[in-house]
């Protein structure tokens, strides 16, 4: 490698003094080699209750069918498909960090990747039982398979959207899976060559024999490149083909030809929004500032303003186009979400997502760790509201008026709902347990050229632009990782 | 004769290394490998090691999985059961598209992540090959064999000054076998 100075004037993705490989080892796999502190207990025990009450709503879910759901003959999908839509658009930012990053050769993308990419598994787990439950019958979940059957055979039906999403989501999970634990193997193997005892032979086996040789990683390095070079289409083509789920129907408010570009903005949108959610307590519980920089949380704030902006572009485009077809049903949709009986999502649809999300313009804003943290949450409260209104104040006025309805949620769509989120924080905190949350080998990767000890010494070194050192010391103050004191003298 | 199997220099710093590596060239030491906990760009080339294949393989199994999902779709519409939807026609090109984008993906994934696994002999369980074992941590480590390399102590000293901070002399090849 021939390691090369990065220019000053651009923020440091390692801060800390001192930092050796050896450190961030050692500071990566502290929470994976020593007994969880108590924050990981509480977390577990209420993420866990969480995932308690989800596999019991959704055997009572299986047991009594979804009659015991609030859904009508009106409103044939709710909960269940906002749910599903929700998690699989939070998924999206992990594949996104980890594929399109990557061919945009993002550096900052090295410390959030692996989290990242694990969050985009558990949350498509999550979005995957709804599609299972939400069948009503889940033992003839493989009908849409096209297997050979004693029907005819008579196949599936190759031009129905929803059939395209079997497809899509499963690949989308299966390759997200093959990526992350491919990118997973030489960190086992760091773990497994540490620990020892039973420890060993666990990780020992989970790590597949990886040497680090250098065939090894030229291979590793080409199968990563490719695979981010596929998820990049892949990723975006899962949230196309779910907002084909809608498009493709004849409803007003769902029948959009902007519904592609518009779902996959939003999943990065929410995706984002789940990340810093998770990774802002994470640093700090794990004790990771100096991996998890003021840069990566502004870097991560900053998509999420772009792809906010463009939802809120994409929320006024249907209203136009609403009013621009002439059709009265279309413009009556539109309308109802501000004057129907839904006027409160609507309200916290737009207010959410486009309103909240425009605070990010002000760096203060960005670089505040309790703000950007409670602005995440509001995304991900608007987006799911995003999922409703389309869904529920969609569908429970449409054509005929004699046939409009209300939606009101039983305690078993309740439960599925936050059992669902139990579910998803147990497999997060089980992840950080088990495996480390942040990738060691890329992180190493970068502490040559773009650690703040690195930039240091080209500033010790003296000969730069005074501007361009000064730049740098102002970006600093943001960092709550670093130590300002240590720049005066320079 | 002494009983050294093998001698890995160990450096702490990737462009020490690389150093090494030239320095071990210059006298005409041949490498066996290099173990290094991160991915060092520019040594393939310093070694002499081929540019990866696997693009290619990707590349096949990416058409293979079109291919079968397309065939699939085709047969399955428009040749065993063609059905009348609206007056359609059953071979319905535009939407066989996502499905075959899909298959295309998912069997690149796991055709080409198959194939390296398989080419570089990684598996569930395989016992690991390791020669030192600081070389998932800190260590950057190459590997000399020590059979027919002689004298090792010149090769010791030419490690040495090229900048490594530890010298081993193994009995054994691999340091992980129990």
């Amino acid at each position: 490698m021939a390691s090369h100075s990065e220019s000053i004037i651009r923020e440091p993705l390692i801060t800390g003094k001192d930092i050796t490989y050896a450190k961030i080892t050692n500071d990566i796999l502290a929470p994976v080699e020593r007994m969880p502190g108590r924050a990981w207990w509480i977390g577990f025990t209420v993420a866990s209750l969480g995932a308690c009450l989800w596999v019991f709503a959704v055997s009572w879910t299986f047991w009594y069918g979804i009659g015991e759901w609030g859904l009508n003959k009106t409103v044939g999908w709710a909960w269940d498909i906002t749910g599903f839509v929700w998690w699989v658009g939070i998924g999206h930012a992990g594949t996104l960090i980890s594929a399109i990053l990557l061919l945009f050769r993002q550096n900052w993308r090295n410390s959030i990747n692996r989290s990242a990419e694990a969050m985009t598994i558990f949350a498509v787990i999550c979005a995957a039982t709804y599609v299972v439950s939400h069948m009503g019958r889940p033992w003839l979940a493989y009908w849409p398979l096209p297997l050979p059957n004693q029907f005819g055979s008579i196949w599936v039906n190759f031009n129905s959207p929803l059939v395209w999403d079997v497809f899509a989501i499963s690949t989308y999970f299966s390759v997200s899976l093959v990526f992350w634990y491919t990118g997973l193997l030489p960190d086992l193997a760091s773990i497994r060559d540490r620990a020892t005892g039973l420890r060993r032979k666990i990780y020992s086996f989970c790590s597949f024999g990886w040497t680090g040789s250098v065939k090894t990683w030229q291979r590793f390095e080409t199968v990563c490149l490719i695979l981010a070079g596929i998820s990049t289409p892949l990723v975006l083509s899962v949230h196309t083909i779910v907002s084909m789920d809608f498009a493709t129907s004849l409803e007003p408010g769902w029948h959009t030809t902007i519904f592609p570009p518009y779902f996959v903005a939003g999943a990065i949108f929410s995706g984002f929004a789940m990340v810093q959610t998770l990774l802002l307590v994470t640093r700090k519980v794990l004790g990771l500032e100096n991996y998890i920089t003021m840069f990566h949380i502004e870097a991560m704030n900053k998509i999420i303003l772009l792809t906010g902006s463009i939802v809120g572009v994409a929320y006024l485009t249907e209203f136009f186009i609403a009013y621009y077809s002439g059709s009265e049903y279309e413009q009556y949709t539109f309308l109802n979400r501000f004057i129907g009986p839904y006027w409160w999502a609507g309200c916290m649809m737009y207010g959410c997502n486009v309103l909240m999300t425009q605070l990010m313009w002000f760096k203060k804003i960005r670089t505040s760790i309790p703000i950007a943290w409670v602005l995440s949450i509001v995304v991900n409260i608007g987006m799911w509201f995003e999922r409703f209104v389309i869904i529920v104040t969609s569908l429970h006025r449409d054509f005929l008026p004699s046939s409009w309805a209300m939606f009101y949620p039983t305690w078993v769509d309740m439960s599925v709902f936050i059992g669902s989120i139990g579910l998803f924080f147990t497999m997060f905190l089980l992840f950080i347990r088990v495996f480390p949350s942040i990738a060691i080998a890329e992180v190493k990767l970068i502490l040559k050229s773009s650690s703040e000890q690195a930039k240091k010494k080209i500033l010790d070194h003296g000969g730069l632009d005074p501007e361009q050192v000064q730049f740098y010391k102002e970006s600093l103050v943001t960092f709550d990782s670093v130590e300002i004191a240590d720049y005066e003298k320079i | 004769m002494s009983s050294t199997k093998y001698i890995l220099g160990l450096f702490d710093d990737p462009d020490e290394m690389m150093h090494g590596i030239d320095e071990l060239q210059k006298n005409s030491i041949p490498i066996y490998d290099v173990y290094t906990p991160m991915p060092i760009h520019g040594i393939e080339k310093k070694l002499g090691i081929k540019d990866s294949r696997l693009g290619w393989a990707a590349f096949m199994f990416g058409c293979l999985g079109g291919t079968t999902i397309f065939s699939m779709a085709t047969y399955m519409l428009a040749l065993d059961w063609p059905m009348n939807i609206g007056g359609k026609p059953a071979f319905a090109v535009p939407d066989f598209i996502p499905i075959t984008f899909e298959w295309t993906v998912l069997f690149t994934a796991f055709g080409m992540t198959a194939t390296f696994f398989y080419a570089t002999h990684l598996f569930p369980g395989r016992t690991p090959r390791v020669m030192d074992l600081r070389a998932t941590d800190d260590r950057f480590v190459i590997a000399i064999d020590a059979k027919g390399n002689i004298p090792h102590d010149d090769i010791t000293n030419v490690l040495k000054q090229a900048g490594a901070v530890e010298v081993k002399h193994n009995d054994r090849k691999y340091v992980s076998y129990e």
